[in-house]
């Protein structure tokens, strides 16, 4: 709750505040700025020490290069042909990871077992686990399955590790929900898939796009499984992104990386600002409450 | 309450199964997780005590990696930086998260509009994060020379370049990415605390500093603790944001577990350390984690 501050200083203090919150409204902002701005100047404009002035000459030369020229990675293909990696991983990966945890949480409370807080636990464990620790052995299990360096690699890869977080929301949810109307469906004859289908997941909206945008965030921005798990033709935008900025022999195209990072960026805060309610809605349910 | 218990327990095989059911249904889960969290664990926990080198071999040297590894120059460096960024990393992130949501907690216009700006860092990728402060903070191109281009010709800020510095550029942008969050979390600690407790003590005369030092703060303790729990297992896991920003470098000056055991199990072909590393780095997030979970699936009961 707020506090009124005493009423003589009421001009100053809000002075202060406001100057204080927009202080940091330009902090948040400046990199966005920065990559904006810098993503549709020419080169030189740049490296003639001009990062923080508005484009002389605006041009969106970079964006094109970036999209469908630059060298990524030995070959000139632009972040094209990665971004379309990257969507052809999310989908799938998102859609099931969150089928899977919603059957999962209805189980874990409607149909709750003896040991199933257990299950729930280990479950749970497995969201934190540094995939430091599953990297040796994964990499054996994709070859031996002969899903290595493929997209369908990553999908697995990411739906295995999704189920803990998509299994935390839709047990927290349908927790609240009430067990009554399980029970009278169940007394009216309705077996466990028809009270899944007609009851619980017609009231499931809101938890379903928490969790699918907590899900395609996390697997459209994650980098360690991109980059251990992929082959160049199945580089996710991040390992693409990471590759064009880091490798560029001769000049480095300050413009192009740029507009490349904003092109990795605009998937998830267009998700974030469209839907952002619900994306705070899965960081906090994904963290303040187990 | 379990539902299952209300249903006829014994009957045809029909019943039996729909008795069956939700274990079925969730079984797929319990193998998947088995095998690809808790099987792997164990695979790379024995992976440490073996002698793989390039590719996963079976010989038993018992803890020699763990000696070996503890006796690497730059495994060491990792763990000092993990202790500096760590450190760093959580208090200012505590420090200005809770700053900034004490601001907005004080009715002020526009605030949807200001906590979306606070907090959309959170939607991004750690590699676009590193990208875009890789080159804001380099001093040919970034503020260094924008600050020389404006007439203070002596200006330096290479921190990114310089060994000593380096790891600071990672505190400072991993601070810029996740500390919108902890003020989400702290806002809503804040919403939560009772207003007739603030209402008092505000007509038995405290000041506002006050008011927030003895009685809002000491409240949010469990907002903390959560924060404390999430940012301390992003520190440990941090290894998209050092690639991005400085690649392990200058040198070997930002290198921290994560990298250490990416490099050191695929690049430098001694597996066997790397898996040690990992189990180092599970053990440390789960000396975290467990007893937070513990308590928090404990309360729900």
């Amino acid at each position: 709750m707020a506090a009124a501050p005493a009423k003589s200083s009421v001009n100053w203090a809000r002075i202060i505040l406001y100057v204080l919150l927009v202080f940091f409204c330009i902090y948040y902002l400046l990199p966005l700025y920065v990559m904006v701005v810098n993503s549709l100047k020419p080169l030189s404009e740049i490296t003639a020490g001009g990062m923080m002035a508005l484009p002389q000459e605006w041009t969106i030369a970079p964006w094109l290069s970036a999209w469908s020229s630059a060298q990524v990675g030995v070959e000139a293909t632009g972040l094209r042909p990665y971004f379309l990696n990257s969507i052809l991983m999310v989908v799938p990966a998102v859609a099931l990871s969150t089928l899977v945890g919603a059957l999962n949480g209805y189980v874990l409370t409607k149909w709750a077992f003896r040991g199933s807080t257990i299950v729930f636990g280990l479950l749970l464990f497995g969201c934190f686990i540094p995939f430091q620790m599953v990297l040796i052995p994964m990499a054996r299990m994709l070859g031996l399955m002969g899903l290595a360096g493929s997209v369908p690699g990553l999908i697995f890869v990411h739906f295995v590790y999704g189920i803990g977080f998509s299994t935390l929301y839709f047990r927290n949810y349908y927790a609240a929900f009430p067990t009554e109307l399980v029970r009278a469906a169940q007394i009216d004859g309705a077996g466990f898939f028809r009270i899944f289908w007609r009851i619980l997941l017609p009231s499931s909206g809101p938890i379903a796009v928490v969790c699918i945008i907590w899900q395609f965030t996390n697997i459209w921005n994650d980098f360690l499984f991109g980059a251990s798990f992929s082959d160049f033709d199945s580089q996710p935008m991040t390992v693409a992104l990471n590759n064009l900025v880091q490798s560029s022999t001769g000049v480095k195209e300050y413009n192009v990386h740029f507009a490349g990072a904003i092109m990795a960026a605009l998937p998830t805060l267009l998700v974030y600002i469209v839907a952002g309610r619900y994306f705070v809605r899965g960081l906090m349910a994904g963290s303040v409450k187990g | 309450m379990s539902i299952s218990e209300t249903s006829n327990p014994r009957g045809s095989g029909v019943d039996r199964l729909r008795d069956a059911l939700p274990k079925i249904v969730l079984s797929p889960t319990v193998a998947i997780v088995a095998i690809f969290v808790y099987g792997f664990i164990l695979f790379t926990l024995y992976l440490s005590f073996t002698d793989s080198r390039i590719l996963p071999t079976f010989g038993w040297v018992g803890w020699q990696n763990y000696e070996n590894l503890f006796r690497i120059r730059a495994w060491d460096t990792a763990v000092s930086n993990l202790v500096i960024f760590g450190v760093l990393y959580i208090v200012i992130c505590c420090a200005l998260g809770l700053l900034l949501a004490i601001l907005l907690d004080q009715r002020i216009r526009a605030e949807g509009f200001i906590r979306t700006v606070y907090l959309y860092p959170m939607a991004l990728s750690f590699i676009v994060t590193g990208v875009a402060w890789k080159w804001f903070l380099d001093p040919g191109i970034g503020i260094e020379a924008v600050v020389r281009g404006w007439g203070w010709t002596t200006f330096e800020f290479n921190w990114i370049k310089d060994s000593d510095m380096a790891i600071y550029t990672i505190v400072i942008a991993a601070v810029w990415q996740t500390s919108g969050f902890v003020m989400a979390m702290f806002l809503a600690g804040l919403r939560g605390i009772d207003s007739e407790m603030m209402k008092a003590a505000q007509i038995d005369g405290a000041s506002t500093f006050a008011l927030y030092r003895r009685i809002v703060i000491p409240q949010l303790r469990p907002a903390f603790m959560s924060a404390f729990v999430v940012l301390a297992h992003m520190a440990i896991k941090s290894y998209d944001l050092v690639i991005a920003l400085t690649g392990g470098g200058p040198g070997r000056a930002t290198e921290l577990p994560a990298t250490f055991m990416y490099s050191y199990t695929f690049t430098r072909n001694q597996m066997g350390i790397g898996a040690a590393s990992a189990v180092i780095m599970l053990m440390t997030i789960a000396a975290i984690i467990v007893p937070y979970l513990w308590s928090e699936l404990r309360e729900k009961k």
